[in-house]
């Protein structure tokens, strides 16, 4: 019966971890249908915002919370300056580019901090679940996905802003009918991606061990998991990430986590075999 | 004075080619020392303190008065943890730069991706990196552990403390594999059992099915044979479960990559490991070492074993070389498989001449405060893995890389 609730948090934990790391790239890619192949960087720079803030003697909530998302929100934003707004609309243009940002960001880490592990303890202890130790800090990740989760859609489905990023979505004429710059309100919602994904680097840096290089272990699951989703970002997104999760953690626990990663894979393909434009492109439509 | 900018550049521009020309030009006379090892890139952590401790090797000898009344020129070429770069790197030091002796290579596919290259060439190749035993070839020494030296004592010492029913978790690659078969062959010998060994790719960094399921089993300890820096994961996990106060853990390959710095003390206290080095030893050789690590290069927080390893390796080489009295290859054959030793910082380092592995001393340590205690030390364990199945006195032609099996 214990072992039924490790199970279940655990295939709870797996889906907070996949909606986290793909929460910024859903709003990039799936909003403004820009490849940002740079993605795993921003969550990579999420981590060492917060290692070297705690480091720098900084509450661990504080520099997760809010000074990774501001760090990274703020890279974003000189990246979309500089370099994405040239490319809208120009996918494989971008792709180059962000690949490119990507090296250019690893290298700019590894000089600053070297190419070491680097890491800071979990602010939350362990807690006991019948005869098992569970990690508490997963049950916070948890917390902090469904409220980001619920914020997201509340902003979308319910806002002023939300409405107008939606219109962005389905082209920046819309957005110009609507009376707004088309280019301010990508800047805007290129600047809330990354600053996510600065989000749930900091968040997930206790449980890891950061290198310059670990931004790549995010960044094809997080792929996957927006690209199934399809249109619709938060339902999408939802979904799809909670089909990954359950499956990859049922099979971790049948077998080991190689096969989960595999089981995973192989259940994308055949989601994206049936259903092309994601599971939004053809079921729950109208959702958000 | 006043200076025009073309001037300072002028003036700049020759001092950077007068300071440069040494590099190119040195005696004809010099003994020339190839070392290839990743000084950047993905293994860098490892390779970075070996390419530093070559320098204080060879700077210690010259400022000895050299070898043989010549000095050593070190030609250290950066392979950048890329694989193409080692076999283009060991062809140059064969063929072009005629080096008297190569030391360096760190993970085993680098070193088999040169070894042969040296093997034709009759260059001498020294690899001072502990990995997983079985290579057999007279053209190389190995100076690092092998699971056999490393694994016997840790799980000894970790069965006496804590109990007979071991987990295994190890990394999916050769190395990790032949240490868990050593593991079991050990934990069987004492009369203990193995719950379940897992296998983990390198890039696995999520560890809750797995934490879990070990639960399940309810081993009476843990034993890790994890790598790298994705692997690290698993510990700062395990921690934040608080399973390290319940299940107790053991490694032999912990603190190699200097992990026990990269875990806060309440992580990493009491993992019990295994090793040849600890910075913690209190031997004149290791406090000189050190001693002379903080005069020419700096912080010797960065110092790990193999670092160490590749120190001895090429202590041990010039002390071959004292002993043959000339650089002819076979008087160097002849004084290696004579059974040099030298006094390293970590302990006696003798060859062993059937082999051309070392005996070394083993410290069961036990983390505490981002340091590595030694609790004991067993002394000169010889690589016994290897040579059940390699004897280079009686087959001297033998080139093979041994699949050890139990």
């Amino acid at each position: 019966m214990d072992y039924a609730g490790v199970i279940i948090l655990e295939i709870l934990y797996m889906i907070a971890f996949l909606l986290l790391t793909s929460a910024g790239l859903a709003i990039i890619f799936g909003m403004m249908r820009v490849i940002n192949l740079a993605h795993g960087q921003f969550v990579m720079i999420g981590g060492y915002t917060t290692i070297a803030s705690v480091k720098a003697g900084i509450n661990i909530y504080f520099a997760m919370l809010v000074l990774a998302p501001l760090v990274v929100g703020f890279i974003g934003l000189i990246v979309e300056r500089t370099i994405i707004r040239f490319l809208y609309g120009r996918i494989i243009d971008t792709m180059l580019a962000t690949w490119g940002l990507s090296l250019l960001l690893v290298g700019m880490v590894t000089f600053i901090f070297g190419n070491t592990a680097v890491s800071v303890p979990a602010p939350i202890s362990g807690y006991q679940l019948g005869e098992f130790q569970m990690g508490g800090y997963n049950l916070f990740i948890i917390l902090v996905t469904v409220a980001i989760g619920v914020v997201m859609w509340a902003v979308l489905r319910y806002t002023r802003a939300g409405l107008i990023a939606r219109g962005a979505m389905q082209g920046p004429d819309v957005v110009a009918t609507l009376g707004y710059n088309p280019n301010k309100v990508y800047m805007i919602t290129f600047v809330a991606g990354a600053a996510l994904s600065g989000l749930a680097g900091g968040i997930l840096a206790p449980l890891t061990g950061l290198l310059p290089s670990s931004g790549g272990a995010y960044i094809a699951k997080a792929f996957i998991t927006v690209i199934t989703g399809g249109t619709a970002v938060i339902t999408g997104t939802l979904l799809s990430a909670s089909f990954f999760g359950t499956i990859n953690q049922i099979v971790s626990f049948a077998a080991n986590p190689v096969m989960g990663d595999i089981a995973m894979l192989v259940l994308a393909l055949i989601f994206l075999r049936m259903m092309p434009k994601g599971i939004t492109g053809r079921f729950f439509r109208d959702s958000t | 004075m006043k200076f025009s900018r073309r001037e300072i550049l002028k003036t700049a521009g020759i001092a950077a080619i007068a300071g440069s020309f040494p590099s190119i030009v040195f005696g004809e006379d010099d003994i020339k020392l190839g070392s290839v090892l990743d000084n950047s890139g993905n293994l860098d952590i490892y390779g970075k303190p070996m390419v530093l401790a070559t320098q204080l090797a060879a700077d210690e000898i010259n400022e000895e008065g050299g070898l043989l009344g010549r000095q050593i020129k070190v030609i250290q070429y950066d392979t950048q943890s890329d694989i193409a770069l080692y076999t283009k790197f060991a062809q140059q030091l064969a063929r072009r730069d005629k080096v008297d002796v190569v030391h360096g290579g760190i993970t085993s596919a680098s070193r088999e991706a040169i070894r042969q290259t040296f093997h034709r060439t009759n260059t001498l190749y020294f690899y001072n990196v502990l990995y997983e035993g079985g290579v057999c070839d007279r053209n190389i020494v190995v100076t690092g552990t092998t699971p056999a030296q490393a694994v016997e004592p840790v799980v000894n010492r970790a069965m006496k403390q804590w109990g007979k029913k071991t987990y295994i978790i190890a990394a999916d690659y050769n190395y990790g594999q032949i240490t868990a078969k050593w593991i079991h062959h050990y934990v069987g010998q004492r009369g203990g059992s193995v719950v379940q060994t897992s296998f983990f790719p390198l890039d696995v960094s999520n560890f809750g099915s797995t934490i879990a399921k070990i639960q399940l089993g309810k081993p009476d300890y843990l034993i890790s044979a994890l790598v790298g820096g994705a692997h690290l994961s698993f510990y700062r996990q395990w921690a934040a479960s608080g399973m390290n106060k319940k299940i107790p853990l053991a490694s032999t390959t912990f603190g190699v990559g200097n992990e026990h710095l990269a875990l806060s003390p309440s992580e990493g206290d009491g993992i019990l490991i295994a090793g040849n080095y600890s910075q913690e030893s209190t031997s004149e050789a290791n406090k000189k070492f050190l001693a002379n690590w903080r005069r020419k290069i700096g912080d010797t927080k960065i110092v790990h074993e193999i670092a160490v390893s590749q120190y001895q390796g090429i202590k041990l080489w010039a002390e071959c070389v004292k002993t043959a009295g000339t650089l002819d290859r076979e008087a160097m054959l002849t004084a290696i498989e004579s059974g040099v030793s030298v006094q390293g910082p970590a302990g006696l380092v003798a060859i062993d001449p059937a082999t051309h592995h070392t005996s070394l001393d083993i410290n069961v340590m036990e983390v505490k405060g981002q340091k590595l205690t030694i609790l004991e030390t067993a002394i000169q364990r010889p690589p016994s893995d290897t040579a059940q199945y390699c004897d280079l006195l009686k087959n001297p032609d033998d080139n093979t890389h041994y699949e050890v099996d139990i």
